[in-house]
């Protein structure tokens, strides 16, 4: 009885560390198991700091609201003018854009192509992050009471930001691309050489098991492969930085995600991804002369044209969405809005939700601020499409 | 004034207000998931291990500071995606390290604090490195600089904290 009163602080720290070792070791053993051996502490420990977080960021972005909305307007004008010049210099480019566009869907259509996009996103807010430089993850403000699920992809403007790892009710947890835990199927933009996205235990971006015998030069784009089954392919992830001989005969290539992983603050999780055989289109595109001519004054619009525009939108709670204009089977060809930020897709999409009332059938449209469905090109979200300019269907 | 005598030595025992004791490691859990998304820099802190090392220092209790270390380290854990327990177990060490050697040492002076602090925040580290390579199989480089750099931050920013934990902390 004496030793073990004489040794008892060190007999309970030898039970404590073996009840945790014991644990981990559980854990560690039944990877499958051990989130629901855990998921209690884990709800608990989630429930205690995210409503601070939540608070935190609540009055940030209401400060900021402020500051932004009622006293910072300095130079509005003339970013709104500089603003109109670009979405001129964008129409143009959009018509020969278009044009590649139809290209690529007549022969998508003639190999029975078949390919995914993004047709459903929903916007949150980053509220904090795991606190640990070996887990490289942050929390977002949506759970999965607001329809996220685990392994749904989480992206930005600039590129692919993680995966919903953990879900709780009014949170979850996204595992970044540059933690060492994490895998993306990614592919090479102009030499198409596939790999294995993985990040280090420095954070570091690598792209592993491409071959040492191929040339892959630094500044080639990243995208997504598709082959995980969880990032729709064609998705920006970043770009070559540097590319060394590695080891096991394959290439050391690092690579700079698109997306700024440090400063996230906003983010879209893409709640569904749909698949379809391309189509070609049936009209003609539009031409740089009839866009031109819809700038000049005393032309009159032709209201057979008019009818052409995107549709309009249908509000519902939760999700913003867009049909994929000009390829499902009475799709209208309409020239595609130019790209804009996220917020910005977020809150057009909302407003045309709240002034429109309702769609056409060619067109979708659900909306509100927090949620985004994403046009059908594979890679970016553009704007809630607004009512355009005619596009005659003249053949060339 | 509750007295430990200890090697003929006395010293102080503190304890902590139940508020105090709940609210100040939840704040620490908290920033330290926040603030490094807004300042990165700020990850090489470790604002838990600042306070289950000013906590078990204090109350002088290896129990209470094993204890108080383990579960501020689950706490920690649970908020990664990493299996409970690396933080845990580490902390659990330290918390009970630090009040051991508080009872032995005078750690009122900000010397002895500083000094304190790099010791177990480098025990802390070995510690947390070794479970992480050895028991999890994660993949880890381990850097000199980096853990120099970082002990002397923590060690800096630990004395600041003990200081303000001298203010909520009251004799037993």
């Amino acid at each position: 009885m004496d030793v073990l009163g004489r040794y008892r602080n060190l007999i309970v720290l030898v039970g404590v560390l073996f009840a945790q070792v014991l644990g981990l070791a559980v854990q560690v053993r039944r990877t499958s198991d051990s989130e629901s051996s855990t998921r209690l502490i884990r709800v608990w420990a989630v429930g205690a700091v995210t409503p601070f977080e939540k608070a935190l960021v609540w009055a940030q972005t209401s400060s900021g609201n402020l500051w932004h909305n009622y006293f910072y307007l300095r130079g509005v004008r003339a970013e709104n003018r500089t603003l109109k010049a670009q979405i001129e210099q964008m129409r143009l480019e959009q018509v020969r854009m278009s044009q590649d566009a139809d290209q690529a869907r007549r022969l998508q259509a003639l190999l029975a192509f078949k390919e995914q996009f993004i047709s459903q996103t929903m916007a949150a807010q980053v509220i904090g992050g795991s606190g640990s430089e070996l887990s490289r993850s942050v929390y977002i403000d949506k759970g999965y009471n607001d329809g996220i699920k685990t392994d749904m992809a989480v992206i930005t403007a600039d590129g692919v930001v993680g995966k919903v790892l953990r879900t709780y009710r009014t949170s979850s947890l996204v595992l970044l691309i540059d933690d060492q835990t994490s895998g993306v199927g990614a592919i090479l933009d102009k030499t198409r050489l596939q790999g294995i996205l993985r990040g280090t235990s420095s954070g570091e971006v690598q792209l592993e098991k491409v071959m040492s015998d191929e040339t892959v030069p630094p500044g080639e784009l990243v995208l997504t492969s598709g082959g995980d089954g969880i990032f729709p392919k064609g998705l920006v992830v970043g770009r070559v930085t540097k590319v060394t001989p590695g080891a096991e005969l394959f290439l050391n290539i690092r690579v700079r995600p698109a997306a700024d992983l440090s400063k996230l603050e906003e983010v879209l999780v893409v709640t569904k991804i749909d698949e379809r055989q391309a189509q070609p289109d049936q009209s003609g595109p539009a031409r740089a002369v009839d866009i031109l001519a819809e700038r000049l004054p005393g032309v009159p619009s032709k209201p057979e044209n008019a009818e052409k525009g995107p549709a309009g939108a249908v509000a519902a709670p939760g999700t913003v969405s867009h049909a994929p204009a000009g390829t499902g089977p009475d799709a209208k060809p309409a020239p595609a809005p130019p790209q804009v930020s996220i917020g910005a897709v977020a809150r057009k999409a909302a407003a045309a939700a709240s002034s429109e009332g309702a769609g056409s059938p060619s067109g979708a449209a659900t909306a509100t601020p927090d949620a985004v469905k994403a046009s059908p090109k594979p890679v970016k979200t553009a704007a809630a499409p607004k009512p355009q300019p005619a596009v005659e269907d003249r053949p060339h | 004034m509750a007295i430990t005598y200890t090697s003929g030595e006395q010293v102080e025992v503190y304890r902590f207000s139940i508020p105090a004791t709940i609210l100040i490691p939840l704040i620490a859990v908290f920033l330290q998931a926040w603030v490094p998304l807004r300042l990165p820099f700020f990850s090489i802190f470790d604002l838990p291990l600042l306070v289950t090392i000013g906590f078990a220092t204090a109350r002088r209790s290896p129990l209470a500071g094993l204890f108080t270390g383990g579960l501020i380290g689950i706490l920690q854990d649970a908020l990664t995606h990493q299996p409970i327990g690396l933080y845990g177990i580490s902390k659990t060490v330290v918390g009970f390290g630090a009040s051991s050697l508080g009872i032995k040492l005078d750690v009122e002076n900000a010397g002895a604090r500083f000094l304190l602090t790099i010791f177990f925040y480098a025990v802390h580290e070995v510690v947390y490195f070794m479970i992480a390579r050895g028991l999890v199989g994660l993949h880890m480089e381990w850097s000199w600089p980096h853990e120099f750099l970082s002990g002397m931050a923590n060690a800096a920013l630990g004395v600041l904290i003990f200081m303000l934990l001298d203010r909520v902390k009251q004799r037993t």
